[in-house]
Order: C-alpha cells, then structure tokens, then sequence
C-alpha cells in the first residue's frame, strides 16, 4: 500500500512551516528513520524524518514552498516491489489529515458542553453534626498527644514508621518522638541526615509503593528544601495516574513562629499548603485536636500536611483517654458559642481568639470562636451556619494576609452567605514583613488578643 | 560476587542456546520501542499528540538489557523520556500510545500525558516530568523493600543532566548509609537537553559519581544490549545480596531531539548519523542474531508482529475517546 507523507507539526504550535530542502528524491529507497526533508518555522530548522520504510515515489510540495499547512501531504511512499506509477491518483493517507482530537478540542460548542457536564456540584453540604461524646477525659500535653497518637497508630498498622532529622536517639529535637525508638525500634524509628530533599522524596516513594511515612520536619521552613516532592510527588501522583497510586504519608512539624528566632524559622506555611488539591491540610490547637487528628492523618490515604506549633506542645489540654479516639478530617470545631460575631482561627490563635472572647464578654459581647482544625479541606459549611446567625466574620491567623486563609474564608463567606453579612469581614493578622528578632518589634508583628477585640468592635 | 560468578557460569555452559533466546528477546522488545517511538513522532506531527514529547530513539538498548536482569516485583522509576521504560516493563503500547494522545483508554486515562504514566500492575512507578525528583522516590521503592525485608530491587533511571541535582547526591547519601537495594542507571546520551555531558559536568566519568559513599558503579556500553544486561545482572545481583546501592553509567546517544520541538542545533547531523549507522543497538542485535545463524524468517516474523502491535496501538489511540469531563474531577484524593 502506498503512503502519503504529511507535513508534521515539529511543535506544540507549529500550523505551518516551509519546505526548505528536500534530502531525499524521487525513486530513492528510504528507511525508517531516514531524514527526508528540511522544514522551517519562523523559530527554527527541523529535519522530517521517515516513519514507514519504501520508496518515494513522488515529490508533492517542491522544496522553497512557503506556508505549507500541517498536515498536508508532501510525498507519496510507495513499499518495497510496488511500481511506482501505482501512486496515482495520490492514494488515501495512512491516517485522516484532520486529526478527530483537533476537530473536538477546537469546537467551543462541544467544549463549552463538556465544561457544563463536568460542572462541580458547587451547593454546600450541610453542616456536619456534633462531634462524638468521646467521654472522660484527663490533662495531656499537645506534645504528648502527638506523641500517643504516633505510638498507637504504629501498634495498629505494622506499615506506620517515622523519619526525619533527630526523631530516634534524640528523642525528637521537640521531643515529640520521645520514647518511640525504645518500643518501635531503629527500622520503624528513623534517624536520617539533614536532607528534607532527599528524605521527603524517600518518603514519598515509600509511601507510592504502599508503606504509610510519618515524615517529621524540624520545622516546616525547612520543608521548603522538600517542597517539589510534597506537591509535585506527593500530591499530584494519584491524579497524574488516573487514580492508580496514591501516596499515604503525613508531613508533620511545627509551623509558624517559635519564640525569638527571626524571619528565616518564624512563618506559617498555611495557605501555602492550602492552595493544593491533592494535599490534605490540618492544623490543630488543644491536644485532643493534636490526638485524633494525627491518628486520622496517618490513617488517611492521602498525603496530609498536618502543621503543628513549637509554643503549643507544652501547653496542657484535656484530652479523651478512649483508645479509639480519633477525630475527622475536614470538620471544624465550635470551641465557644455566642451570637455577635463568629472568629475564625486555627492553630495557636484558637487561644487568642479564645482569649479575645473572654475580654468580649466582659463587655457584653458574645463572639463563636470557630477552630477551623483542617483548612483542607475547609469546613465552610460550620461557618456559613454561624455566620448566617452573627452576621459578623472576624479572622485570625498568624501569617501574612495576602492571599491567606483570611482572605479564603472571607471570600467563601462572600459566596455562601453575602446575604447575611452586616458588615464587611475583618481579618486579623500577623504583619505583613519578615519576623523581625526584637523582643519588642516581635510582639509587635504577631497578632495579640486585643487586636481581635479591636477588630471586632470595629463591626459590632 | 559468588552468585554473580556462578550465574557467568552457567551461562558458558549453554552460551549459544541461551544467547540467541536473549538476543531475540531484546531484539524484539527494542524494535518495539523503536517503532513505538517513531510512530509517536508521526502522530506527534498530526497534530494528535500534544505538549511535550521525549522520544527514546537510539537509547533502546539500555531500558532492554537491564530489564533482561530484572524479575517480577522489582520497581521501575525513570523520568519523563519514558515510553520506552513501560515497554520494556511489559505494559501495553495501547494503552501507552493512548494516553499520548489523552484519551480514556490511556494508562492514566488521559489526565497524565507523556511524561506522566504509571502501571501499579508492572510496578512502573513512571514518569517524572520534574528532573531528579525520581532519584529519591526510587530511593523510597527500595527504602519500602528494605522495610518489607524483601529482595526486589528498584531500578532508578535518570539522565546525565539529572545527575547534577543535589537531590541525587541526597539520595546516594541515604541509599548507601542505609544499605538499600537500589540501582542508579545514568542514561548518559551525551546532551542534557542542548548543553553536553562536557558543559554540565566537572568529572566525565559519572559511573565515579557515587564514590564518595563508597557505591561501586561502572561504564557499560550502552549500544550493545549485551553488555547492558551483564553489568545489571552485576547490579542487581549486588543489591539482592544485600551490599547496598550500585550505579551504572550507560553510555547511550539519543537520534532524536531533546523533545518533539528541539532543532538540535547544538550538535552536527554528521555526528547524529554517524551513531545512527556505525553503532545501532538494533543493528547491533540483528548482526548478533544472524551470526548466530538464526532463521532470517524468524527475524521477519518478529519485524511483522511488532508492526502489527503498533499499527493497533495507534489505531486504538485514535479510536479511543477523549476522557468523560466529568473525569476533570476525580482522582484527586482518595475516600479516607
């Protein structure tokens, strides 16, 4: 069977190109992968190479012919004992020279039908309900909730380990892995070189071919060194497979500022993280958060990034002591009820909205404190209730306000429940520069407890 | 070193008979990635396959003969010049040809494209468009077989380019202060995209680059399917027994331009040509079989059912649709 060859798009853009020269001529025997023509685009020279072997048999576009479109035939190949004259009339090309995929992809009409089919469901879910009774409870650090959700998810699911910098003989550099390498042991236990690149991508190997990493950042600005593996690996694998391999791994460590320890250690990766389907995004506050949301990260078959805060491990929280406690992902706790502004934080700004309130009430106004928990996914609906009752949104975060959670959960309250809004939403922040090392400067960049009363007071 | 010996043994013992089976094995699984690749570059110019495409022409030889080393289990990672790789593992040109063109019977249905595929099934853990991210994710695959107490071993491909990424040099680090049963291949095909080996690098001999961790690696020609396999079965033999990492520097050439829209102006066409016709790893293996004396029928036949295989592939990836828009959505995260 005699074959047409086409002019060939050498580039994602190229439409049409010129014959420079051609290599080859008539009745010269070609092989695959012989070069047979010279084409140029405006960008450069490219050589044709042929696909199937034979002769050619005829020449269709002379060469020095300008403007010539993709995809139009330029040469007929006849195989090997054909007679040559049998070419004509020029035969059937191989393959249709117009492509089905162009002809679809370019109608608008389909793809605008296409688009409105794969519409999301954009209608909220409602809001979910009241978290389980877990019963008694007795105090714990957030350090050792951490620690006693490791160790118990290790002891259920053989598949559970640790690495990161620190995490087995030290004892962890917060001490939050203490006591684990005496029950756990060295190969579930791992102590590894400063090398978040390395490590994190380690981890996520170990983690696509069904192991379940706990990978301990020091802290999370360090996790920028690892940055391309958590979302270029991590997150986008399960998509970029067709839903083949997932990637079960959590990314923990203390996120945002510490105490004192300057631009370069001090800032909350929230929104960063945040902004990336395929991650899984969690920051709790008191040490039942810390608890059942770590045994719920590692359980989860996605990759979760789950930001924990220095100045919270020490801090002591009552916590469930049932062994089965465990919280879900996604679903945002009200830690306070009131009716005159709804304050939405997470992390270690729970507790100075939590402190703002109490300041509120002596002045007779009742705020919700809302500790979001996760970010991703965000638990827009329990806003949207409290909103819908308050009328009034405050934010507080600890990092910058551009583009931050702030400006999400404003913006999804924007879309849910404009109606119902008395006044514009108000964010509380940490400043918008570099963590300056100061004591006073410091202070003066983190978001205290008056600044949320300032704030609301300004809508109330 | 004692398996590795005795498996040299046993093969004197039968050399021809085992010989010409090997050969014919990699002579048709290269041809098949030869005309694979070829055939892409066609559908590439029809416009059918967009965005990026790295062909593996020239470079078949290398992704075969370690492949002959390997068995069922051991992991596969290299990164986005991948067809090639999935061939060899033993996945369908089907339904790799159909996600070159994003359509629903492609191996990521669509949504992964060339430099993105991955078969759970042949252990191909892909496909990595960011280059060096896939040395330590195949670090991991090994981290994983040392953690199971396995003996699979994982395969980690990169580019000579690749092999300047600092997380490379994390990885040799890890792998060899943990003793995991990973091989390093260094496809080196002489241009990381348009600059040379001699450009990029301080030291030519790459297969030296694991030294400071004390990894043994060596140089294979990457041309000859043979000497590609011995040094694996070398390989792999050392990283089954438990020594640790090993690295082997391929020494290959690409006939291709870096991607489907690379002049190539950074090398001659005499240079090109002459490696095309002086030292094909196909014609290489064809000379192999006919001095062997086998049947040229046989050869024939092989050319025959690899064309028929491709002209499938590419009919079922013109032929199969596009992906449901509703497939915009899922795969993002899995049900917890």
């Amino acid at each position: 069977m005699a074959t047409q060859i086409l002019m060939p798009a050498l580039s994602p853009t190229m439409t049409e190109g010129k014959l420079a020269k051609w290599l080859k001529g008539v009745g010269d025997e070609v092989k695959a992968g012989d070069v047979i023509a010279e084409i140029e685009t405006d960008k450069a020279t490219m050589e044709v190479e042929a696909v199937d072997e034979g002769k050619l048999a005829r020449i269709l576009i002379d060469e020095g012919t300008e403007g010539v479109a993709v995809n139009t035939p330029i040469a007929v190949l006849t195989v090997n004992g054909e007679d040559a004259g049998s070419a004509e009339p020029p035969p059937k090309a191989e393959t249709p020279a117009e492509p089905k995929v162009a002809a679809q992809a370019t109608d608008p009409a389909a793809v605008a039908d296409q688009a409105a089919k794969g519409q999301r469901k954009e209608a909220l879910e409602p809001a979910p309900a009241p978290e389980k009774d877990w019963g008694p409870t007795k105090p714990a650090t957030v350090r050792e909730a951490l620690r006693d959700a490791m160790a118990l998810e290790m002891r259920r699911d053989e598949d559970v380990f640790l690495l990161g910098e620190e995490v087995a003989q030290y004892q962890g550099a917060y001490k939050i892995s203490q006591g684990l390498l005496e029950e756990f042991g060295p190969r579930r236990i791992i102590d590894t070189p400063i090398t978040e690149h390395g490590f994190a991508g380690l981890a996520t190997g170990a983690a696509l071919n069904g192991l379940r990493p706990i990978v301990e950042f020091m802290t999370f600005n360090f996790a920028m060194q690892a940055m391309d593996q958590i979302i270029n690996s991590a997150a986008k694998t399960l998509y970029m497979s067709g839903g083949q391999m997932g990637c079960p791994i959590v990314f923990r460590g203390p996120n945002g500022a510490a105490s004192r320890v300057a631009a370069q250690h001090s800032q909350c990766y929230a929104s960063w993280y945040a902004h990336v389907p395929g991650l899984k995004v969690v920051a709790p506050w008191s040490s039942a958060d810390a608890k059942g949301l770590l045994r719920a990260a590692i359980r989860d078959p996605n990759p979760v990034v789950f930001l924990e805060n220095e100045i919270l491990y020490g801090q002591t929280f009552e916590c469930p002591v049932d062994e089965d406690f465990i919280l879900p992902i996604g679903r945002a706790k009200i830690e306070r009820t009131g009716s005159h502004v709804t304050i939405v934080a997470f992390s270690i700004m729970v507790g100075v909205a939590m402190k703002a309130a109490e300041k509120l009430a002596e002045q007779g106004i009742e705020a919700e404190v809302i500790n979001l928990r996760s970010l991703r996914p965000l638990d827009t609906a329990t806003i949207v209730e409290s909103v819908k009752k308050t009328s009034r949104l405050v934010t507080v975060e600890e990092g910058w306000p551009f583009a931050g959670i702030g400006a999400e959960v404003s913006m999804q309250i924007v879309e849910h429940a404009f109606d119902w809004l008395d006044a514009p939403p108000v964010r509380v922040h940490g400043v918008d520069v570099p963590l300056p090392y100061a004591a006073n400067l410091e202070k003066l960049a983190l978001p205290q407890p008056e600044w949320v009363v300032d704030a609301v007071k300004k809508i109330v | 070193m004692a398996q590795a010996a005795e498996t040299r043994k046993r093969g004197r013992t039968k050399e021809k008979s085992v010989d010409t089976g090997v050969v014919l094995k990699a002579y048709r699984s290269m041809l098949l990635i030869r005309r694979f690749e070829e055939k892409a570059g066609q559908l590439y110019g029809m416009g059918l396959i967009g965005g990026f495409c790295h062909l593996y022409i020239g470079q078949e030889a290398v992704v075969v003969g370690i492949q002959l080393a390997l068995t069922d289990g051991d992991e596969v990672i290299t990164s986005y010049r991948d067809h090639g790789h999935m061939l060899a593992t033993g996945m369908e040109a089907r339904g790799v040809m159909a996600e070159l063109t994003g359509r629903s019977g492609g191996y990521s249905r669509g949504k992964g494209g060339s430099m993105h595929m991955f078969s759970k099934e042949q252990k191909f853990f892909g496909g990595h468009g960011i280059v060096g991210a896939q040395v330590s994710i195949g670090t991991g695959l090994a981290f994983s077989n040392w953690y199971r107490g396995s003996d699979r071993v994982s395969v980690t491909y990169f580019g000579e380019g690749a092999s300047n990424q600092g997380q490379v040099f994390e990885s040799f680090n890890l792998a060899a202060l943990m003793k995991l049963p990973v091989v390093y291949v260094i496809e080196n095909n002489k241009y990381g995209m348009g600059t040379s080996v001699e450009r990029a690098s301080a030291s030519q001999d790459l297969s030296k680059n694991g030294a400071p961790w004390g990894i043994p690696g060596q140089q294979v020609d990457g041309m000859d399917v043979l000497a590609v396999k011995a040094a694996a079965d070398e390989a792999v033999a050392h990283c089954r027994a438990g020594k640790g990492p090993y690295l082997l520097e391929v020494k290959t050439y690409r006939y291709r331009g870096h991607s489907m829209s690379d002049p190539a102006k950074y090398r001659t066409r005499e240079e090109v040509q002459m490696m095309r016709t002086q030292n094909d790893c196909i014609e290489n293996a064809r000379r192999k079989l006919e001095a062997l004396d086998v049947d040229e029928k046989a050869i024939k036949a092989i050319d025959d059912e690899v064309k028929r295989i491709i002209q499938d592939a590419a009919d079922f990836a013109q032929s199969s649709p596009e992906p449901d828009a509703a497939e915009l959505y899922t795969d993002v995260l899995l049900e917890g």
